[in-house]
């Protein structure tokens, strides 16, 4: 509208006649809304994030500050604490876990070591020498590891390096498939073919064994761990980007821009990017719970994430190495690491359906 | 078709030629060899071995060595398995994943492909829901999850299996082939009974099986005949990559239940920088990839006439 006219007078119309208009985005949030299993999945999956990246700071404990005496001690079970006074005024304060206290008086008899654990259980102090054993105020949630460290903490801070390397391998993913694939798809002819053709041969390479070299060759390094499986995973991207460029690009819309003289650039991060972002946000949910698999499978064959720092795939590994004794060592990371993929798959299952032009029909 | 298969095979050398060159750099690239840290030997000893294994020529020249023998399936010697050339340590753990892989291929196919049937005939009732969630499970259950679980259970409890290891365990029921398969297995029935549900469904709502119903051919006959044959389709298609997954899976399940598989020795090459092992094992896998997925475009042109140009 030029500016300086004046707007008409409203004619009065029955709204509720009217269809309201509706995006795109409306729209899809409109039918997830309805898709109950997959706002559970969106809703369960923003609690785990939430407490993986905020709990650690609540917990009490460090993930990797070890109390050797401790032990892998059950969830929630009774911690004592021992102090052994050496010189006057100084004290050397460790822990151990009730089950254990009988163990520490070997040479005395049956009866005695009960009585004694009977003792320190009602809240008394036992002392014996310059030994001092109390009940601590200190509980583990999860329990602690063999090394004594606070399980609890260590799932919540392997979480968050699970949850940032699904997330970043995504991204990275991201922008090369979809660079990638808009620039295939758009240029066409020649240079599509020659970008799709080394496509299909990345593609028959065999996907782990290329990112277990590239941990080996460049180190087992953090941000290389990423970088490493975002460089693999881009290739579903690339293909979809360009099967739904080529589809976009002949429309009036693209025409228009060419014939405005638009520099193929901004034509393509301007016009062509936006109208598939459907796709690749769908797409790139169901890559989130893919990148955490592979990354756990790294970690768990120790070609990942290296300890003492933890994820959920270092944690089965250790977990799975102690179960026959300690079975909650797998029982947490193994729960948390399954229920945050099936919340992510829930939720990209219920993105598609609710993006998907296809499925909009019914 | 002939042409096709002709055309595919003769793709599959630059695939491996890819492989083979990026592999070879990529360990060329690596500060530190096979003989630097581990053992305590003198600068002498070192130089020796290096002159042994030819790693003191340029690296060009032993990349045209390493490729000519390579074109001759021959893969050198492993540097860990000192009395073991690479072809030899393939064939003696290749067999023992092969097993595991076929088995498990096969728990996968015939448990995704009738959950799957079940399901979509059953559509949004019990016996659709009820494997389908199931099946979810089983895709957010990692085979390095269920794997554990499964050697507790079956292994430690009941005692029905070995908890680990391959050879001289008879003292319990099953074979130990048969957890690790199992472990592997399932992961991918879960897949396929999702895709086998899927393209059932799609089939199911086409016309030519209202056609079917209403010239009164018996509803099994409608499934089994004429549904089956495009809506496994999909499957059809995901068999190729997942034999890829099956070998990486392999990595996980033969490290959880200490299997002297193949995938193992992967890994243990590539902790111990075992190059021409990790060389030869990362061809070989390659290799089986490709050719898997040419198996799987074939049948799946066999299948679907549409494909076949």
């Amino acid at each position: 509208m030029p500016p300086g006219v004046p707007f008409a007078e409203p004619v009065p119309v029955q709204i509720e006649l009217l269809e309201q208009g509706s995006s795109l985005w409306k729209d899809a949030w409109f039918r997830l809304k309805k898709n109950r299993v997959a706002l559970l999945g969106l809703w369960t999956f923003l609690l785990i994030a939430v407490v993986c990246f905020a709990g650690p700071f609540f917990t009490g404990f460090s993930y990797e500050s070890t109390e050797i005496t401790l032990k892998a001690s059950a969830p929630l079970e009774r911690i004592l604490s021992k102090t052994q006074l050496r010189k006057v005024g100084e004290a050397k304060e460790t822990y151990l876990a009730l089950s254990n206290l009988e163990d520490e008086f070997l040479e005395k008899s049956v009866a005695e070591r009960r009585a004694i654990v009977k003792q320190v259980e009602s809240g008394d102090e036992f002392r014996e020498g310059n030994v001092t054993y109390r009940l601590s105020k200190q509980r583990h949630f999860f329990g602690t590891d063999p090394l004594g460290r606070d399980l609890l903490t260590r799932v919540l801070v392997g979480g968050r390096i699970s949850l940032a390397v699904g997330f970043a391998a995504t991204v990275v993913s991201m922008v090369i498939g979809v660079i990638w694939g808009v620039v295939a798809g758009f240029a066409g002819g020649k240079v599509d073919t020659i970008m799709m053709r080394s496509v299909d041969v990345l593609y028959a390479l065999p996907f782990t064994v290329v990112v277990i070299l590239l941990m080996v060759t460049f180190g087992r390094n953090f941000v290389l761990l990423f970088v490493a499986i975002g460089a693999v995973e881009w290739l579903n991207m690339s293909r979809i980007v360009r099967g739904q460029i080529i589809a976009l690009k002949n429309q009036e819309f693209i025409e228009a821009a060419i014939s405005l003289g638009l520099s193929a650039r901004r034509i393509m991060f301007r016009h062509l990017i936006p109208n598939v972002m459907g796709s690749i946000i769908i797409y790139a949910t169901l890559t989130v719970p893919n990148v955490m698999l592979l990354e756990a499978v790294l970690s768990f064959l120790g070609l990942g994430v290296q300890p003492p720092l933890s994820s959920w795939g270092v944690l089965i590994d250790e977990g799975s190495r102690t179960m026959e004794t300690s079975i909650w060592l797998l029982f947490f990371p193994a729960i948390f690491f399954s229920l945050t993929l099936f919340s992510l798959n829930f939720l990209g299952d219920g993105l598609r359906d609710a993006l998907d032009p296809k499925a909009s029909k019914d | 078709m002939i042409k096709v298969i002709a055309g595919r095979l003769l793709q599959l050398i630059p695939v491996l030629w890819v492989i083979l060159t990026l592999t070879f750099f990529m360990t060329k690239i690596v500060p530190g060899g096979p003989f630097s840290a581990e053992r305590q030997a003198t600068p002498e000893v070192i130089a020796q071995l290096n002159a042994y294994y030819g790693l003191d020529k340029p690296v060009w020249q032993q990349y045209l060595g390493y490729l000519s023998k390579v074109v001759r399936f021959d893969f050198g010697p492993s540097y860990t398995y000192q009395s073991e050339s690479v072809n030899e340590v393939i064939a003696r753990a290749f067999p023992i994943s092969l097993q595991i892989g076929t088995l498990a291929f096969f728990i996968a196919l015939i448990i995704g492909v009738t959950a799957g049937v079940v399901a979509a005939v059953n559509k949004n009732k019990l016996w659709d829901y009820l494997p389908m969630s199931i099946a979810m499970l089983g895709i957010c259950l990692p085979t390095f999850v269920l794997g554990p679980v499964l050697a507790l259970v079956f292994g430690l409890i009941l005692k029905l299996a070995p908890v680990s290891g391959w050879y001289g365990l008879n003292y319990v029921p099953l074979h130990p082939m048969v957890m690790p398969a199992v472990t592997l297995g399932l992961f991918y029935a879960a897949y396929i009974a999702r895709l086998t549900r899927g393209g059932m469904l799609d089939i199911l709502n086409q016309d030519f099986i209202r056609t079917a119903r209403a010239k009164g051919v018996p509803e099994h006959e409608i499934i089994f005949r004429h549904a089956m044959r495009g809506g496994l389709l999909p499957v059809v298609a995901f068999l190729g990559p997942s034999f890829a997954g099956l070998i990486s899976g392999s990595f996980v399940v033969e490290k959880v239940f200490n299997v002297p598989g193949l995938g193992q020795e992967f890994i243990k090459s590539v902790f111990n920088r075992d190059y021409p092992l990790i060389l030869g094992t990362v061809l070989f896998f390659g290799a089986l990839i490709v050719i898997f997925n040419l198996v799987s475009d074939v049948v799946q042109a066999l299948l679907d006439p549409r494909s076949r140009k």
